[in-house]
């Protein structure tokens, strides 16, 4: 099947008609709608990367220093959501965030005015959060599973504060289990479009949402931009993932 | 599958720090993400109950939505076609799954390498992209078929069976793959000295061996086909309503507490499907 996939993968040229043409490209990287939704997405992507590594780590943390019959059972509450359906998780949000929802309704009843929660970016950057954060824990889970933590009890005796220890000997030695876990939330991120379709009320374009629009709705949808446009979003994950592998091998040497 | 107890004998669990205050917040922090986790999940199901008719606030008890949805017939017929893919997809996916699984784990051959990582490919790269190679592919083989024979085929259920059986099935080699790691090869051997041919030798030693794993397998391809919105919406076709896709729709123009009420459903029957097959991979 997926030979089929990487055979049917259509070239630049037209699906309408087949005559060679760079023209597509060339409105890729020559338009600002297309530029700026890239950006946008890739930026989006490495925002909600980073805010999921620094909220995953110490609850994988956490974890890991549980004792094992509660290990299991801890790692799997954290499987449930990701086993269930991403749009309903969502469409949650949708719930929570609306306008007579729980967050306002607690705003109020504290004497806050009501805020508009949804659609907005925030809620979009909520609900990626919300749904990647299982793909940060596992990894770094398993990373910390392997580390030795008497060698934190070395730095310590050696004279490295808490401090130091955990940026000089645990960071370095969870480096795989950051890279796999950055790796896995950025790639479905960057790509997303359900999420900012929802939650931020498809005001504001991203990657993924273009794509959409160009294969499908937009009238005539336009199938060779918008494979070029899959085309070069590959290249750049591409290129994006072997730069974190590059880095991180150039690191523990 | 992420193996969930592997306790490492002589493993020091020592506390990574001597403060107190240092754990508890860390114990702190972790509460606090686990109710974020959880708290929509509640908030859904809380809210399929309420009385308020933008399914919002908690305005009273009420089963109502329940009932509106079970008899919506557009709702519902959405829910038997997807329940149809998923379980055409399932068995095929899992037929193929299971001998690829066999024939990765024990035999070397050319291009071996090559196969593995086609077969990961549609885990690891963004299903849109995945959804989109699809989509042409099927306009591409049916723009062929249609020079051919002068008749088109249409998109709908059939070519969403096929995508779903196409991204279902790396899943299921994955799992399959784990229960082969370890398998007793002698356990064969031993059988065909027995007198046993290769057939007799599957069907009474393999088979039966590695079923959990096959049934581990078929329950995560099902609860994906289930739950895969982006693939479907791309592979269906006009006038074949799926689930998924229904609830975007709606979704989209309004939040409504049936849809509270479907979301419930979907989530209790992912949840069923997850705890079976962790009781299966763990009974091995």
């Amino acid at each position: 099947m997926v030979v089929l996939y990487s055979f049917a993968t259509p070239g630049p040229t037209g699906r309408v008609e087949w005559t060679f043409t760079l023209d597509n490209y060339i409105r890729l990287f020559g338009e600002t709608l297309y530029v700026n939704a890239s950006l946008r997405s890739i930026w989006v992507g490495l925002l909600t990367t980073l805010i999921c590594l620094i909220i995953g780590y110490p609850l994988a943390l956490f974890i890991v220093r549980q004792p094992a019959r509660w290990r299991a059972a801890l790692l799997f509450l954290i499987l449930i959501p990701f086993w269930t359906n991403f749009l309903v998780r969502t469409y949650a949000w949708m719930i929570i965030l609306s306008n007579n929802g729980v967050i306002n309704t607690m705003l109020q009843s504290i004497g806050l005015p009501r805020q508009i929660l949804y659609p907005s970016e925030g809620a979009v950057l909520i609900g990626l959060i919300y749904g990647e954060l299982p793909f940060m824990v596992l990894p770094l889970y398993a990373a910390l599973d392997r580390f030795d933590f008497t060698l934190m009890e070395a730095a310590s005796d050696l004279g490295a504060n808490r401090w130091r220890a955990f940026l000089r000997v645990m960071l370095p030695l969870s480096l795989p289990g950051i890279v796999a876990g950055s790796v896995l939330v950025f790639i479905p991120t960057v790509g997303q479009f359900v999420v900012s379709d929802l939650l931020g009320g498809a005001k504001v374009d991203y990657l993924g949402n273009l794509l959409q629009r160009l294969f499908t709705r937009s009238n005539p949808p336009n199938w060779p931009l918008g494979s070029a446009m899959a085309i070069v979003f590959m290249a750049i994950l591409t290129i994006v993932i072997l730069l974190y592998y590059r880095t991180t091998l150039e690191e523990r040497r | 599958m992420i193996e969930l107890s592997q306790t490492q004998p002589g493993r020091a669990v020592a506390p990574v720090g001597r403060s107190n205050a240092g754990s508890a917040l860390l114990g702190f922090h972790s509460l606090l993400m686990y109710l974020f986790l959880y708290a929509p999940i509640v908030v859904l199901v809380v809210f399929s109950f309420t009385t308020d008719s933008f399914g919002v606030r908690w305005t009273g008890f009420t089963l109502q939505w329940y009932e509106r949805l079970f008899a919506d017939n557009r709702l519902m017929g959405a829910a038997m076609n997807t329940l149809t893919v998923a379980l055409i997809s399932t068995l095929v996916a899992t037929t193929i799954g299971t001998m690829l699984a066999l024939a990765m784990e024990r035999y070397r051959f050319r291009m071996r390498g090559g196969l593995e990582a086609l077969l990961y490919l549609p885990i690891v790269i963004p299903e849109i992209v995945m959804a989109l190679a699809l989509l042409a592919f099927f306009a591409f083989s049916f723009g062929i078929i249609d020079a051919l024979t002068g008749s088109r085929p249409t998109m709908g259920l059939g070519t969403v069976i096929i995508s779903h059986i196409a991204f279902t099935i790396s899943f299921v080699v994955v799992v399959v793959r784990t229960s082969l790691k370890g398998f007793d090869m002698r356990l064969e051997e031993a059988a065909q000295d027995l007198g046993a041919n290769e057939w007799n030798t599957f069907r009474h030693i393999t088979l039966p061996l590695i079923l959990p794993g096959i049934i581990g397998g078929a329950l995560l391809g099902f609860t994906i086909s289930l739950d895969d919105f982006i693939i479907t919406f791309f592979t269906t076709g006009p006038g074949v309503s799926l689930l998924p896709v229904e609830v975007y729709g709606q979704v989209k123009r309004a939040i409504t507490p049936k849809i509270n009420a479907l979301s419930t459903i979907m989530l209790l029957l992912s949840i069923s499907l997850v705890f079976l097959s962790q009781f299966l991979q763990r009974r091995r």
